[in-house]
Order: C-alpha cells, then sequence, then structure tokens
C-alpha cells in the first residue's frame, strides 16, 4: 500500500459531539466540549486524572446523559441514549475496571458480545433446533476467528477468573470485537499492564483498525503509546478541551505541557 | 524385516528413493487416509495424501514458474505448520533444498546459516519471521524471493521481494494447467544421493555447521525406525518440536512420508497440552526436561487433592512400581498384582494418562540428555511405553533404540538394522550406517575430522554393557582419567547426583587427580520444602546448605551413587571420596553456568580453587570468598566456611558380592 492509501483509510465523521456539558451536582465533568471522531481512525482523549476522560466516554456510550449538547452518530443525533442502545447502534467499549463474567471461560464471555446478535428464542436456543443450532454455529464461528485473532487459543475453555490481568484485558478487548462494532471505545486498554503486555495490546490495537477498518476511540494514561497509536489526539483537563489535533501538533501545545508538568491552577 | 512388523505394507525405498516419489505413492496407494491435521477456529481439519500431492505439486509448479533451479536453496521458518512441513517436500519436488531454520532465533542468529546457505528463497510463517528477513535481505545478497504463509499484519508491507503462498500456489495451478507434466517431470529427475535437507547444527562452539544429508541417508534411517518399531498408517503423532531440529524432521516428516501416517499440528505453540489430549497421538517424543514438568505438575496437583484422592493415587502408584514395568513387559507377576494393577488401571493410571494426553501412546521417545531413573519409571509402570534412542543430525537421527521388553533406564538400546558401532581407544563412539552425512556445507576440514577412515566420530564417549546396549556417559572431550588410570565420566557422575530432586547441580572433579570429588548445589525448593516439612529452621540458602542434617542427607544420597558406580565396572573407579555443599547457587550471572544451565568447568575450577584445594587435602573445612552478581547488576562478595565431608564409598569386590546376595 502507498501513502495515500494510508491516508485514504480514514474517511468521514462518523461521530460529532457539540457543546458537550455534563455536571454531577455542583462537579462540571465535562464543560463545553465538541470533538468529532472520523470513521477508520484511532482517536485519543488524554489528560490527567479526573480530566473528564472516562466521563467522555460514558457520554458517548449512553451511560451519562449530558445537560447540554448534542451528539451525532453516523449522522444521526443521540435522542437521550442509553448503553443497550449505544451497543445496538454499532458501539462497543471496554472498562478501565474489568468487566467480565469471572466463572464463565474466555470462549463464552466472548461469546456474550454476540447477544445482540442472536435472533432466536429462548426455546430454539434452550433446545439447540432451528435457527437456535444455526445462529450458535455461526456465532461460535465468528468468536473463534476474534480468538485466533487475539491469540487466545490456548485459554478459551479457561475460567477468566484465574486468567492474568494482561489477558483478561484481551478478553475483555475480544468481547467487544466480537460485536463488530462501527466504533469501539477502549477505557484505558493498558492500564497496570507490564512492558510486553502493553506491547502485545499495542499490536491489537493497530491490527483491529487496519484489518476490520475498526474506529476506536482510546482513553490512556501512557502517553508514548498514544503518540504512537493515534491519529488524532484531544486533551481535556479538569472538564475543559485544551488541545486537539495530530499527535505531533499536541506534544508542542503549551497549554498541554502545562496541564502534563503543572502549574498552578488558581 | 519380517511381515509382523508391517514392512510388506510399505513402500520400497529403492523405488521410491526420493519424498517426493514418496508422496506420489502416498497419493496413489493411500490416497484418502490422512497426511496432515491442524486445529483451525478451534476445529481439527485434515488434509488427505491426495490432497497433499495436489498441494504440494501446485506450489511447487508455481516456484517453477518463478524461476526456481534445481540445487537452489530455500531456507524454511517458523512454527509446526502443515504448510511448512509440505515445503520441504515442494523444494525437493523441483530439486530445491530446503534449509530448516530455528524460528525463535533472533535475525542476527540467523544470518550466519541463511548466508552460509545461499539460500534464494525462504518461505516465512508470519510477520514475525517476514520482519526479520527484510531486516536481514540487505545482508544476503542471494535472498530473492521471501514467501509468507499467514499474511495478517503483512498486508501494508511493500517490498517487492514478499509473496503470498495462496498467490504462489494459485501461479502454480495457472502454470500446471499450461504445462501439465511440469512437476512429475522434475520429480523423476531426483535420485538418491541427491542432497535433500541441510539442517544447520545448533553449534555451541564456533559457528554451525550445514549438514548435507541425502535423501539415502535420511530414508534408510528412518526406515530401519519404521521397521523396528512396527509404524503404520494408522499411527498419529503431534509435531510441536521445533521444525528446524532434524528429529523432527525424521519424525514428522520423513517417517510419515514412509509408514503413511497422519502429522497434527498444534493450534498454536501454547496449547500443546490441550491439543495432546484431544488427539491422543500413538506415536510421541519429548526431551527429558519435558517428561520431568509433566511429573512434577500432577505430584503437585496430586499433593492438593482430596484425601482420598490422594490416598488411592499413593496406593496405586505403589502398585504400579512393583508390577507396573513387569506388566508393560509382558514378564509374569502374580495374579493378586495384575488384579490390583486392573483395578489400579481403571482408578487412576487409565485416567491420568487420558488427562496427559498419553492414552493411546505406543511408543514414546525420549532422547537429547539422561533421564532421572525415577522419571522414566514413572512412565512405564503406569502403562506407557516410553523408550530412549540415541542419534544426532549426522546420523539422520536413527542409531539406537530400545527395543520392547529390554528397557533399561541408563542405556540407549540396540543398534538398528544396518547401523555398526565402535569404540576407539579413547573411548569415543564411533558410527558406521547408512544415515551417515554426505559432508558439512563448505567445510571439507570438518567433514574431514568427523569422518576420519569412514567412521563417524559422535564426540560421544560410550560403551555396549554386557547385552549389546548402547551406553552414552559424556561428551568425550570431559572423559578424563584419574592418576590410577580409572575413567573418570564426570557428566555421568553429575547426573546420577542430579537425580535426587534435593541435588540441583553438582560439578565432580578428577581429572589426573588421586580420586574423585564432588561441589554439590542443594535446590531450594526441595530442600527448603523438606526442611519445613521436618520443622527445620533456617534463614538463608548459605544458613540451609550448612545445616548438618542436610549433609547427612546429601551423605546418603552420594553413598547411593557410589554404590551404583561400584556395579559398574568400568566407573567403579570413580567414585566420589569426598564432597562439599557450595553456599549460593551455580549461576549464569556469574559465568558458572552457560546461559542453557551447563556448568563451566575450567571456570568454576578457577573461582572455587581453595575449596577444591581443600577436597584434596586433609582439612575438614575450606574458606572463601566469592564475587557474586546480583540480578540488578550490583556486585558483592560472599564469605564462607564450608565443610567437607568424606563420602561412604563402596570397594567395588564388596559391591559384588552384596549383589550377589
Amino acid at each position: 500500500m502507498t501513502v495515500t492509501d494510508q491516508q485514504s483509510r480514514i474517511g468521514e465523521q462518523i461521530l460529532h459531539a457539540e457543546n458537550i456539558t455534563l455536571g454531577f451536582g455542583g462537579v462540571k465533568a465535562l464543560n463545553d466540549i465538541s470533538f468529532d471522531i472520523r470513521k477508520g481512525e484511532i482517536r485519543s482523549i488524554i489528560g490527567p486524572n479526573g480530566a473528564g476522560k472516562s466521563s467522555m466516554l460514558n457520554v458517548i456510550n449512553g451511560f451519562y446523559q449530558p445537560q447540554e449538547g448534542t451528539i451525532h452518530f453516523k449522522g444521526v443525533p443521540y435522542r437521550p441514549m442509553r448503553p443497550y442502545l449505544a451497543a445496538s447502534n454499532g458501539i462497543a467499549r471496554t472498562f478501565q475496571n474489568i468487566a467480565l463474567f469471572r466463572g464463565m471461560s474466555t470462549l463464552d464471555n466472548i461469546m456474550t458480545g454476540r447477544v445482540l446478535k442472536m435472533k432466536a428464542s429462548l426455546i430454539e436456543q434452550a433446545f439447540y433446533v432451528l435457527r437456535g443450532k444455526k445462529e450458535e454455529l455461526e456465532h461460535r464461528e465468528h468468536v473463534e476467528k476474534v480468538i485466533d485473532f487475539l491469540e487466545i487459543q490456548a485459554i478459551r475453555r479457561t475460567p477468566v477468573g484465574r486468567l492474568p490481568y494482561g489477558l483478561q484485558k484481551r478478553v475483555e478487548l475480544g468481547r467487544a470485537l466480537a460485536a463488530e462494532p462501527d466504533l469501539l471505545l477502549l477505557d484505558e486498554p493498558m492500564a497496570g499492564m507490564n512492558l510486553e503486555e502493553k506491547e502485545d495490546m499495542s499490536r491489537f490495537i493497530v491490527d483491529v483498525n487496519e484489518q476490520f477498518g475498526t474506529t476506536i476511540a482510546l482513553i490512556e494514561h501512557d502517553m508514548s503509546v498514544v503518540m504512537d497509536l493515534s491519529d488524532r489526539v484531544v486533551v481535556l483537563d479538569y472538564g475543559r478541551k485544551l488541545a486537539d489535533g495530530t499527535p505531533d501538533e499536541v506534544r508542542g501545545d503549551q497549554a498541554v505541557i502545562d496541564a502534563y508538568l503543572g502549574v498552578t491552577h488558581e | 524385516m519380517s511381515a509382523a512388523s508391517g514392512a510388506s505394507a510399505l513402500p520400497d525405498i529403492k523405488t521410491y528413493d526420493t519424498f517426493p516419489k514418496l508422496l506420489r505413492y502416498n497419493a496413489e496407494h493411500r490416497a484418502d487416509k490422512p497426511a496432515a491435521r491442524e486445529k483451525d477456529l478451534g476445529i481439527w481439519q485434515s488434509w488427505t495424501w491426495s490432497e497433499v500431492k495436489d498441494e504440494v505439486f501446485s506450489v511447487a509448479a508455481g516456484l517453477l514458474d518463478m524461476g526456481i533451479q534445481r540445487g537452489d536453496r530455500i531456507a524454511i521458518i517458523g512454527d509446526n505448520r502443515p504448510r511448512l512441513y509440505w515445503m520441504i517436500a515442494i523444494a525437493q519436488s523441483v530439486g530445491a533444498v530446503p534449509v530448516p531454520i530455528y524460528q525463535d532465533s533472533v535475525a542476527d542468529e540467523m544470518k550466519f546459516p541463511l548466508e552460509h546457505a545461499e539460500v534464494r528463497f525462504a518461505l516465512a510463517e508470519d510477520q514475525e519471521q517476514v520482519d526479520k528477513l527484510i531486516y536481514l535481505k540487505q545482508h544476503l545478497s542471494t535472498l530473492e524471493y521471501v514467501i509468507f504463509d499467514d499474511k495478517r499484519g503483512i498486508r501494508d508491507y511493500t517490498e517487492d521481494f514478499l509473496y503470498d503462498y495462496e498467490d504462489v500456489r494459485q501461479r502454480g495451478r495457472e502454470y500446471l494447467a499450461k504445462n501439465p507434466g511440469a512437476v512429475d517431470a522434475e520429480v523423476d529427475k531426483g535420485k538418491g544421493d541427491d542432497v535433500c535437507i541441510i539442517p544447520y547444527t545448533s553449534g555451541t562452539t564456533g559457528n554451525p555447521k550445514g549438514v548435507l544429508l541425502t535423501y539415502d541417508n535420511m530414508l534408510q534411517a528412518a526406515y530401519a525406525g519404521v521397521v523396528f518399531e512396527g509404524l503404520r498408517e494408522s499411527d498419529q503423532v503431534l509435531a510441536y518440536l521445533p521444525l528446524a531440529w532434524i528429529g523432527d524432521t525424521a519424525f514428522s516428516f520423513a517417517q510419515s512420508y514412509i509408514a503413511g501416517f497422519c502429522v497434527a499440528c498444534p493450534e498454536s505453540s501454547d496449547t500443546v497440552l490441550t491439543d495432546l489430549r484431544e488427539l491422543g497421538p500413538s506415536y510421541f517424543f519429548a526431551p527429558p526436561r519435558i517428561f520431568e514438568n509433566i511429573l512434577t505438575q500432577v505430584s503437585i496437583r496430586i499433593e492438593d487433592a482430596g484425601k482420598m484422592k490422594r490416598g488411592m493415587f499413593h496406593y496405586f502408584m505403589k502398585i504400579a512400581r512393583k508390577v507396573g514395568v513387569q506388566i508393560l513387559e509382558g514378564k509374569p507377576v502374580s495374579f493378586t498384582d495384575r488384579l490390583l494393577y486392573g483395578l489400579g488401571e481403571i482408578l487412576v493410571y487409565g485416567p491420568l494418562k487420558n488427562v496427559l494426553g498419553l492414552s493411546r501412546v505406543r511408543i514414546g521417545y525420549t532422547a537429547g540428555e539422561a533421564i532421572g531413573p525415577d522419571i522414566f519409571d514413572f512412565y512405564r509402570s503406569i502403562g506407557i511405553n516410553l523408550k530412549q534412542l540415541y542419534g544426532s543430525t549426522e546420523t539422520s537421527v536413527f542409531v539406537t533404540i530400545q527395543p520392547d521388553g529390554q528397557i533399561k533406564a541408563d542405556t540407549v538400546g540396540v543398534p538398528l538394522e544396518g547401523v555398526e558401532i565402535m569404540i576407539d581407544d579413547s573411548g569415543e563412539l564411533l558410527i558406521k550406517s547408512p544415515g551417515i552425512f554426505k559432508e558439512y556445507f563448505k567445510n571439507p576440514e570438518a567433514t574431514e575430522e568427523a569422518k576420519t577412515g569412514g567412521w563417524f566420530h559422535t564426540g560421544d564417549a560410550g560403551f555396549l554393557d554386557e547385552d549389546g546396549h548402547l551406553k552414552i556417559i559424556d561428551r568425550a572431550k570431559d572423559v578424563g582419567k584419574l592418576k590410577d588410570g580409572s575413567l573418570f565420566a564426570p557428566k555421568y557422575i553429575e547426573n546420577k547426583l542430579k537425580f535426587f530432586p534435593e541435588i540441583r547441580e553438582a560439578v565432580a572433579i578428577g581429572n589426573g587427580r588421586d580420586y574423585c570429588a564432588a561441589l554439590i548445589n542443594i535446590d531450594p525448593e526441595a530442600v527448603g520444602n523438606w526442611a519445613e516439612r521436618n520443622n527445620i529452621a533456617y534463614a538463608s540458602y548459605q544458613e540451609l546448605a550448612a545445616l548438618p542434617k542436610i549433609y547427612q542427607m546429601v551423605s546418603e544420597h552420594v553413598a547411593q551413587v557410589n554404590k551404583d558406580l561400584a556395579a559398574e565396572e568400568r566407573v567403579a573407579g570413580s567414585q566420589i571420596k569426598r564432597f562439599l555443599i557450595l553456599h549460593k547457587l551455580l549461576d549464569a550471572d556469574d559465568g558458572e553456568l552457560t546461559r542453557t544451565s551447563k556448568v563451566r568447568r575450567s571456570f568454576i575450577a578457577d573461582k572455587y580453587g581453595p575449596l577444591i584445594d581443600g577436597l584434596y587435602s586433609d582439612a575438614s573445612t575450606a574458606s572463601i570468598e566469592t564475587e557474586i552478581t546480583f540480578e540488578d547488576g550490583r556486585k558483592g562478595t560472599l564469605k564462607a566456611d564450608l565443610q567437607i565431608v568424606d563420602a561412604e564409598t563402596v570397594s567395588p569386590s564388596a559391591s559384588f558380592s552384596q549383589a550377589a546376595e
């Protein structure tokens, strides 16, 4: 592929957030934030602790309702959005603190990512007949592709509660991928990982983006990871947007440097 | 080659004298029998011999279309995948020579064999291997084509020398449509004395050497093994050891093509144990280390199990130790024991073998280094026909194998059909067999040295015991003599010591000395555990190692080793007279071990000079000050006064009379 192909990977806007304000009582978690995500890009949201990164993700995900502002996803404005609506619209996510079914196997956990795509009735599924059987096979095949992609064949049958942290994170990514999302939200996918695990995870994120063309919105603390992976970065601090642009632009931005190196806030 | 061993069903290797010809034979006579398996997306996929032939010939045609010449070298780099095994036959079909490369080598390590073999084509399994080749490409003037198997992550690569395996196959199909007999004509040109593969030896000293093996070498050696064990189409192996290792080529390629059995590839290198259980191979190879690990895991899990299970396991293992081996070898056993063993099979051995994936193992091999007799007997006593064999890259693997029913833990069996063995004056093992390699690639001096007088010099010291079984004792260059002229084989003694779980490492000294002495390292986990169970308190390794009770325990082990040595005429003279327990673990960071955990004798002799002087004096203690390196690279010194103990020795005559009792 040539350089122009690389650029053409990124398409038109898939999500557009305008003037989002979210408050909890007197605290303004997000204050008049506007930004967009383009199809096929890796878009990062960074900022110091308490900057409002996870809140932003939760707003996109429909978990929080902003008091002001609108979001368009695939050109359609958000009505009051709910997580299950976001999911059926093609938004999948992982969590900062792993949220898997600890007693269930890797396979079953990833299978739950397919739940919205299952149309068979309870009876058909329970007795493994008609659509129940057909669907099970289709979904299993898809899940196996995800397992193969993430190289977790060896833990297919292992209850996730017994897996090390880095692998649990990978299973969680697998569950999100199983939903074949248009937009994948990753909330600190590399928090608490060692260097090797971080490198693995970075490779998977890049591969997901390149191979499936999945749009990715990423929250991450590790600056080197963010700068390497992202196409564009938006920087938040205290609920406000400090900067928005390519990694190079953001790196040189004085406000960002101040926020990270620390200046006194009045 | 009696009919009973199934030889009648085997192809005649005089007619089918190359692997591609055998493939044609198999595609005709074993068309619908499975040849290869691989787990993909969680489901085992299989290919029949006729499908494999079709695949191999298609890709071979693709290579012809790309301009491959007879004699070109093709590097094969990657994990055990069917396509990589096929590439061996693909290369051979068009008269090219496959050069398998260890897939875990870093790029710079790969450079030597790739450059030395002047490879023009390479098959790389995945992105990881492709990256290494791209990095090396500028240094490799001969490398023109890199074909990759798994295209994941390679989509955006712009290098014009990269080719997708599937595209090559497609190209080949089109080429074959136009030139239908092209590959067959190339296959017909192959002869038995052509070079069929160039494996590179690992080369612990100096550069690796490329070993030229001909079809005759590989086929005749592998054929002898097939006949010896009666391997057949219904057998199955799991190919999980490095493809570049000659043993894997012999078991998973050569023997499979001769006997027609199916070779299964694991889903990934992490899933081997699960795949093993699902497949239940009938023919299995593992180095001693793996058998050791499996046994350790079993022991740990049994100790964690409920009281009843644990009791049952220990009871039936006692029965198995008593009669298991005899039953496996078909020797007479009392009715009660047979009954109890049968019950044990239902309750313990059967389920255990099933969990390990070894239920169906008809022939299990171990080789590479000495296996502890306890470990060896454990597997045999639960009914697994584990055997040892001896061979090397230069001999196309098969030299000796233990025949069923004549298994001893410390020998490697009897010579196969066509193999001649001689021990020269220095004790070195010399071999003459059809499997002996043609020459080292571009290295006539080394060839001359290794093949002086028509015999292959193995570099191993050994002897034939009274039953004609070969016994390997050490590397020939390490074997020395005590002052009184008796044979001193350090590794042989050290291995005997290391078979005790409490002893981690041992260094035997004695070459040119009055007697044999030993430095011993206790195993912190095993001994620590033992100390805990016996309510012995200790604060550090140094303290633990110096405890009188530990010395007493090690003393008993040394006495046992001496007793074993005394029972063998050749080594009876080199019993351990004095020993001491080292205050620190020998460590690669301190230069005492190599990175592969082999003892560096000369270094240790220098570093522990005062201790060795103590061992060869009357002193009962010796003191030493050593420099140690901490894990973060800081250095410190460690001072210790170590106790030296006289070990109990047995005079050979006494032991023989004891044995007669």
